[in-house]
């Protein structure tokens, strides 16, 4: 409860009106507020803010910055081997022989 | 329906109130969360050479895709591909198959920027004189937690139908789905990682028409020879694959990435690979691409190169791709870039790439049936190198 | 703990999220108030500019990067609206948050920006004012007061700048 009360203060909102005992269900609301919660609730802040992304934001950091090359391997790689499937971005579209 | 389709179906169709309740709450929370990255991909065309050569086979043609954004929140792609196939590979070798001499494909797909989220469309349609594909998909991508997470949920359903070129009256259909989960995490400053899992099933036609296994004529007398037969797969096909990627920026600009991937399906085929790969930009305008890749499978359940008799199982089948075998690939990608700067002009940046990977595939249990010199099932093991090169432009606009 | 107690939870567990920050997030800009927090950049040159200096002026700050795409198309839209208003009291005040100064350079020299650019490669800046999308712009008022905050950038958000501009101008 205490950490629901904790998430609904970072909101501005007042948690005194509620009368709970700890129970499964709450459990599980807290922690689905506590996953929803966490995007905006300024007592947990993202660690990579968003002025700190010069190495992310570049070129070669990409995991596919030419989709149609990319496709084209993946589609290399089905063909001549059994695997197939969750090969990231730039994976073909269709699952043709 | 085979219990193989059960296995998948259950997670979807068994409980259909609980999954629904669950998918609401993700929804809201999707929809929710303030964000403000989610950004359409950027305007660019591209027009590549392909070529694959290995095996006795050589595959190559055109591919073109354009990408435009038509407003501010919807992007549209169309991407047209060709593979022109000559020479004749070592199955058409031995069993004097045929192959479809040209393979068309077109794909369209729409971007639509709601908010925070993209929801995706896409079709696609592949067409050989043989074969012909069909495929739909729809996707949804979504960034929360200050967008350092990107979560991603697609679906594609696929209808192929399989003809044979020698039989005009031979025509197989086969329905594909695909359901796919992933994630990427902003894990520091300099690392980015991704998590994709991805299930696949088949229901229906799912043999290559034009091959066959091949079974003792005396299953106690190899040099008595053995025969042809057409192969017979099971109907259905379910396939799990996990990838876990990174890319990590290090301190000179330069990346270095890896890929781990898992893989299994109910044929028992069982697969890993591993990536690895580093990207050094030369210069303002080089970029060189080094890569590893290692890949290793089991065979399939109903895969022989050599069965001891003509009705020995249910399902007989002697692809190689079913056979267990390794394969190492080095690739090198060096690609020249031209950066305009600024987005007031029409031309932002372009750039030409070239890129060669060399992949070598070394067979277990699929030997080279050419050699009708040997006792049957004496013959060496098959292996090959193929090379595969791509030459490509592209503009960003 | 009855069950209308956990339904009214639940609404307030995922409505509240959705109300407020997911309207907030869209809004184009946003009022606030209170002094804008006084720094001091190195410029081009290596000069300091300190925030304290423009008072007086209407001053718009304005966090960017090379490489963010959204900044870059803004950039040449900002350094209009400087050259039309600088006549009568607007200054732009550009807080480059680039790792590394030399990256923004060639950029700036190709849109012609004359405004300061100060370079905050450190960050110390952006953690201050709490940036908390690429671009960020601030509105300073001629008392020195933080007026509006806009959250990155979209064809026409600049339509709202000359606007905000225009009001704190005749302030």
């Amino acid at each position: 409860m205490r950490s629901y009360c904790v998430l609904l203060r970072c909101l501005g909102l007042r948690c005194s009106g509620l009368r709970c005992a700890p129970n499964r269900p709450l459990l599980l609301v807290s922690l689905l507020s506590g996953l929803l919660l966490t995007a905006g609730c300024s007592s947990i802040q993202p660690w990579v803010k968003p002025y700190e992304r010069n190495n992310l934001a570049d070129p070669i950091m990409s995991f596919s910055p030419d989709p149609v090359e990319a496709g084209y391997l993946h589609h290399v790689f089905q063909s001549r081997e059994g695997a197939r499937g969750a090969e990231g971005g730039g994976g073909g579209g269709c699952g043709c022989n | 329906m085979a219990a193989t389709d059960h296995a998948l179906a259950r997670p979807l169709n068994g409980q259909p109130g609980r999954l629904r309740g669950g998918l609401w709450l993700l929804l809201v929370a999707l929809f929710s969360l303030p964000a403000s990255a989610a950004v359409l991909p950027a305007d660019r065309a591209d027009v590549l050479y392909h070529s694959y050569e290995g095996g006795g086979v050589k595959i190559d043609g055109p591919a073109v895709l354009v990408r435009k954004s038509v407003t501010d929140d919807v992007s549209l792609s169309a991407q047209y591909y060709v593979d022109e196939i000559s020479g004749a590979s070592i199955d058409v070798q031995v069993l004097a198959s045929e192959y479809a001499e040209e393979r068309t494909q077109y794909d369209l797909g729409a971007d639509y920027l709601l908010s925070k989220t993209i929801i995706s469309l896409g079709y696609s349609n592949s067409s050989e004189n043989d074969y012909e594909a069909d495929t739909y998909s729809i996707g949804i991508s979504q960034d929360f937690f200050g967008d350092l997470s990107t979560l991603s949920l697609s679906y594609a359903q696929g209808s192929d139908t399989v003809g044979k070129s020698t039989d005009p009256t031979f025509s197989e259909e086969k329905t594909t789905r695909s359901y796919q989960f992933g994630w990427t995490q902003v894990i520091t400053k300099n690392l980015l990682m991704n998590f994709i899992y991805h299930v696949i099933t088949d229901e229906g036609y799912l043999n290559n028409p034009y091959r066959a296994f091949r079974y003792l004529d005396n299953a106690n007398d190899p040099s008595a020879g053995y025969t042809w037969l057409t192969e017979k797969y099971p109907e259905t096909r379910t396939s799990h694959a996990a990838a876990v990627r990174g890319r990590y920026y290090l301190p000179y600009r330069a990346a270095f990435g890896f890929e781990y991937r898992r893989y299994n399906d109910t044929w028992n085929i069982n697969a890993y690979n591993l990536d690895l790969s580093y990207t050094h930009p030369l210069g303002q305008h080089w970029i060189l691409d080094l890569r590893y890749r290692f890949y290793s499978q089991s065979d399939a359940d109903f895969y022989a190169d050599l069965f001891p008799a003509e009705n020995f199982q249910t399902y007989m089948g002697r692809d190689k791709e079913l056979s267990e075998f390794t394969t190492h690939t080095f690739g090198v990608k060096v690609s020249y870039e031209l950066d305009t700067g600024w987005s007031r002009n029409w031309l932002e940046k372009a750039s030409v790439s070239l890129a060669w990977d060399l992949i070598q595939l070394d067979y277990d249990n699929f030997r080279d049936a050419r050699r009708d010199d040997l006792t049957p099932g004496t013959e060496p093991l098959y292996e090959f190198d193929a090379d595969v090169i791509r030459f490509f432009i592209s503009a960003w606009f | 703990m009855t069950l209308t107690n956990l339904k009214q939870l639940l609404a307030t567990a995922l409505l509240i999220p959705t109300l407020l920050l997911g309207n907030a997030a869209l809004a184009k800009s946003e009022p606030l108030s209170g002094p804008a927090p006084d720094f001091a950049l190195p410029l081009e040159g290596g000069k300091k500019l300190k925030l304290s200096q423009l008072k007086g002026n209407v001053v718009m700050i304005n966090f960017w990067a090379s490489w963010c795409a959204p900044c870059r198309e803004e950039m040449p839209l900002i350094e209009d609206l400087f050259q039309n208003y600088k006549k009568l009291g607007f200054v732009v005040y550009g807080v480059n948050v680039d790792f590394n100064p030399a990256d923004a350079k060639p950029l700036l020299k190709e849109t012609g920006v004359s405004f300061p650019v100060g370079y905050d490669s450190k960050n110390r800046v952006s953690e201050l004012y709490g940036v908390d999308s690429m671009p960020s712009t601030v509105m300073v008022d001629r008392k020195g007061n933080m007026r509006f905050l806009h959250r990155g950038y979209k064809p026409g958000y600049e339509d709202d700048y000359e606007q905000q501009i225009r009001k704190l101008i005749r302030e």
